[in-house]
């Protein structure tokens, strides 16, 4: 043996450590090299697009960039005195301004968000603003008496900042006054925060019902021979051959009042002709067409997990005394976890998010947040509150994501 | 139970008596008390079993075997023989399509698995992963609803025995293979059964270790004064380990005897085959006198034979003679006994044997094995020798 002092060298004199590191970082470099175009793929279609969404949540310049004299005027002003006359005329000579540019519309719509009923004042308002003359203050107030009201003034300010987290109090059912606290929002207003709690309680539902139904079949399937379970596995996955629209109507076929299974009730006398079942259009019909169509992924990754559990665990067990239920419970089930992590949080992620299926099958008490979001996407134009809503739907889920690795560990998982 | 303890003294040279134990095992009075009137009786029996699949095939045909209280037996025989299949019946695991397999004299044929308190031991050892060592060993106790107290004493002392009393915290996944086949041991034992059965459980271990576990199984079974059935396939296990071998093959028993029997008088060609290593001639019976029999080979050449299942002139034979015992120095053979012309074909020094390939009789691949001694000579391929050997050594058997 030779007496080495200090670090150990490689053939060529330079330290192993080094050589050593060297040589991984060569092959992961090109182990990372491979991945890179779909990295790349991943970051121009997916991350970027959501960054840029989600930043909407927070950025909202409509006011300030169309109103940029009053965007000033109401950063000096303290939000709780009258507003001052200087601040009155940079308004007048933004609405004039405005309605110039035809951009009023925006502009009342942005201010009408903080404050109900500041939409046709504004409009109202920018009509004669070119025509109006100092003192501007007074000629507000007479022009519409609301303008007295401090609230419109201090929903202006609100609306001004650039920088703004009204979206996303908004989403939580909160609102951000003037002087920046945070309130609830009026009680009518108060709509986000029971919608994602009834959003987490069906997805909490609908993963529960593919649990239950799934984990026997699942079973069943791990059990029978290869040929047999291949073909049944076909089937599982049967569904996903159709379009989720067409599954989505299927069900509408089966469940509405005048459907085959209504039709059933009545013909077997379960259910009275005028006193169908409404199983379709509210929260039933969203939860059973969701865990019908949510089920293959509670089932495969079960499936896939249980197929390989040995068979020699469930014998050694009972040969040591254990009867089948006791069996089952101490040894397969804890040996099935990882599967039956792997399928919930599948299928509860998959359904915190499912849009059309509520949307068709949801009726009234049967909408999901995503509804929510699609209906200011679409139907309110609100990208902002929509962002605020994804946003936090998203911390939701990786929340959950978090407990989840805390109380069960996501390594403990296997999706296949 | 005086006759069972020196039975087993025999193998393992354990004085046995309860007091040189390590611990009270057998002072429960389970093993000794409940079955101290079948002691002379079988304490495990098959009856006429057979077993189907697939209603087509029977694996199992026509199995009949008893077993004393006590005895470790091996059933050993080729891959697909159908020892896992008698295995599993006894555990309860499969079903007989026909016949009965009695346990202490009572049939247990509709007895569920769990009910039946046969320890076992899996190839893969089955060891519950999510669970520690002493969660494991602790499970078989649970379910019999063993006080919290007495598990632990047990446990313990289950663990001691195969000295892995400082891994009850570990998980099965820290453990090295061998050390996973002693706590699947200790867990097969834990809970005191009478009769274990261990199917392949030395498969996945190295030489050196199968050798020492092989060792430590027996004395363990013999100290404990349980009833193993083992199943192998490996015919050096077999040897080593039972009190009585039963060999499979096809779903048939050729052979059930004690290893020096089976290796040294197998009942047929397919046992003399399958238990070590054993060279053959084909040919035809000539004459029979008695316990003698001579054969004309193929070849032409008359060879003295033991007859063992020929019984008359002119029935084709397979003859077979352990390498070991052909004698190519014609000082030792007795007066008067027939030889053959070999050739040597190949020449390997092994150290403590020489292993030589001759062409005997047209059959280039019988083996001869020689001890190094002094005087034994070394030969080179080419040469020409007589060989011959005892006719009790030369079994003639079915061809
Ligand atoms: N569960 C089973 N279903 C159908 N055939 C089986 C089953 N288990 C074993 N066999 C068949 O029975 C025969 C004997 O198998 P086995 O008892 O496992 O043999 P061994 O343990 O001696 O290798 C084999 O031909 C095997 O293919
Ligand atoms: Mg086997």
């Amino acid at each position: 043996m030779t007496e080495t002092t200090g670090p150990l060298l490689a053939a060529d004199g330079t330290p192993l450590k080094r050589k050593l590191a060297q040589s991984l970082f060569r092959s992961r470099a090109r182990a990372f090299g491979l991945t890179l175009p779909l990295l790349a793929f991943i970051i121009v279609v997916f991350v970027i697009p959501i960054a840029q969404f989600l930043t909407q949540a927070v950025v909202d310049d409509r006011y300030s960039s169309l109103m940029p004299k009053s965007t000033i005027a109401l950063a000096e002003w303290d939000g709780v005195s009258e507003p001052s006359e200087a601040l009155a005329a940079a308004v007048v000579a933004d609405l004039a301004l405005a309605k110039e540019n035809k951009t009023i519309g925006k502009v009342a719509t942005r201010v009408n968000r903080e404050k109900s009923g500041a939409r046709s004042l504004f409009t109202k308002t920018a009509r004669r603003a070119a025509k109006m003359e100092a003192p501007f203050l007074d000629a507000l107030y007479e022009r519409d008496k609301k303008w007295r009201d401090i609230e419109i003034w201090q929903g202006m300010k609100v609306a001004s900042k650039k920088y703004t987290a009204a979206y996303l109090a908004a989403s939580v059912d909160r609102k951000i006054t003037a002087d920046g606290k945070i309130v609830r929002q009026d009680e009518q207003r108060r709509i986000h925060i029971t919608l994602f709690q009834k959003t987490i309680w069906i997805a909490f539902l609908v993963t529960l019902f593919t649990f239950l139904l799934g984990y026997p079949v699942a079973f069943l399937l791990s059990t029978l021979p290869m040929r047999t379970s291949n073909l049944l596995l076909i089937l599982v996955l049967l569904p996903f051959w159709t379009s989720l629209l067409v599954r989505t109507t299927a069900w509408i076929a089966m469940l509405q009042g005048e459907g085959v299974l209504n039709d059933l009730f009545v013909a077997f006398g379960i259910a009275g002709d005028d006193a169908r079942f409404s199983m379709i259009y509210n929260l039933t019909g969203t939860l059973i067409a969701m865990t019908h169509i949510l089920l293959p992924f509670m089932i495969l990754p079960l499936y896939s997990v249980m197929k390989t559990i040995p068979p020699s665990y469930t014998r050694a067990a009972k040969s040591m005394g254990a009867t089948d239920w006791t069996t089952f419970w101490r040894v397969y089930f804890p040996q099935s976890v990882p599967g039956i992590g792997a399928g919930a949080l599948l299928v509860f992620i998959l359904a915190i998010s499912f849009y059309i299926t509520p949307a068709l099958v949801g009726g009234q008490d049967g909408q999901m947040i995503s509804n929510f979001i699609d209906y200011h996407m679409r139907g309110s134009l609100n990208w902002n509150l929509a962002a605020a809503l994804g946003g936090v739907l998203l911390v939701i889920v990786l929340f959950l994501f978090w407990v989840y690795d805390r109380v069960v560990g996501i390594d403990n998982m296997k999706l296949g | 139970m005086q006759i069972a303890q020196k039975k087993r003294c025999r193998i393992c040279g354990w004085v046995l008596n309860n007091s040189a134990l390590p611990f009270d095992f057998m002072g429960k009075g389970r093993l000794w008390g409940s079955g101290l009137s079948q002691t002379q009786d079988a304490f495990v029996e098959f009856r006429r079993v057979q077993k189907s699949y697939d209603g087509e095939v029977l694996v199992v045909k026509d199995l009949n075997l008893k077993l004393p209280k006590g005895e470790f037996l091996t059933m050993l025989g080729p891959s697909g023989s159908g020892k896992t299949t008698c295995l599993m019946m006894l555990a309860g695991f499969e079903t007989a399509t026909h016949g009965e397999i009695l346990l202490d004299g009572q049939p247990i044929n509709n007895i569920p698995p769990h009910k039946r308190g046969i320890g076992m031991v899996f190839q893969n050892y089955a060891l519950f992963p999510h669970m520690t060592v002493g969660e494991n060993l602790s499970f078989p106790l649970e379910v019999r609803k063993i006080g919290k107290a007495d598990r632990e004493v047990k446990v313990k002392r289950a663990l001691d025995m195969v000295e892995m009393g400082d891994f009850i915290n570990r998980r099965p996944a820290q453990l090295s293979g061998g050390q996973q086949q002693r706590i699947a041991l200790a867990r097969a034992l834990v809970f005191e059964p009478e009769l274990v059965l261990m199917d392949e459980p030395l498969g996945a271990l190295d030489k050196q270790l199968r050798e020492k576990m092989q060792f430590e199984i027996t004395d363990l079974a013999h100290r404990l004064g349980i009833t193993v059935v083992y199943v192998t396939h490996d015919q050096t296990e077999a040897l080593t380990m039972s009190d009585r071998v039963a060999v499979f093959n096809d779903g048939v028993i050729q052979q059930i005897a004690p290893p020096d029997v089976l290796y040294e008088s197998p009942d047929n060609s397919f046992v003399a085959q399958f238990i070590g290593e054993n060279n053959t001639l084909a040919g035809v019976v000539d004459s029979i006198d008695g316990d003698v029999c001579q054969v004309k080979l193929d070849s032409g050449d008359i060879i003295d034979a033991t007859p063992v299942n020929v019984s008359k002139v002119g029935e084709r034979t397979l003859v077979s003679i352990r390498p070991e015992r052909v004698e190519a120095n014609p000082k030792r053979l007795k007066k008067g006994a027939h030889t053959l012309k070999a050739e040597v074909l190949e020449f390997i020094y092994m150290g403590d044997v020489f292993r030589t390939r001759l062409r005997v009789a047209g059959n280039d691949e019988f083996i001869m094995k020689t001890r190094n001694a002094p005087d034994q000579q070394r030969l080179t391929p080419g040469e020409e020798i007589e060989i011959g050997w005892l006719p009790t050594d030369c079994r003639a058997l079915d061809a």
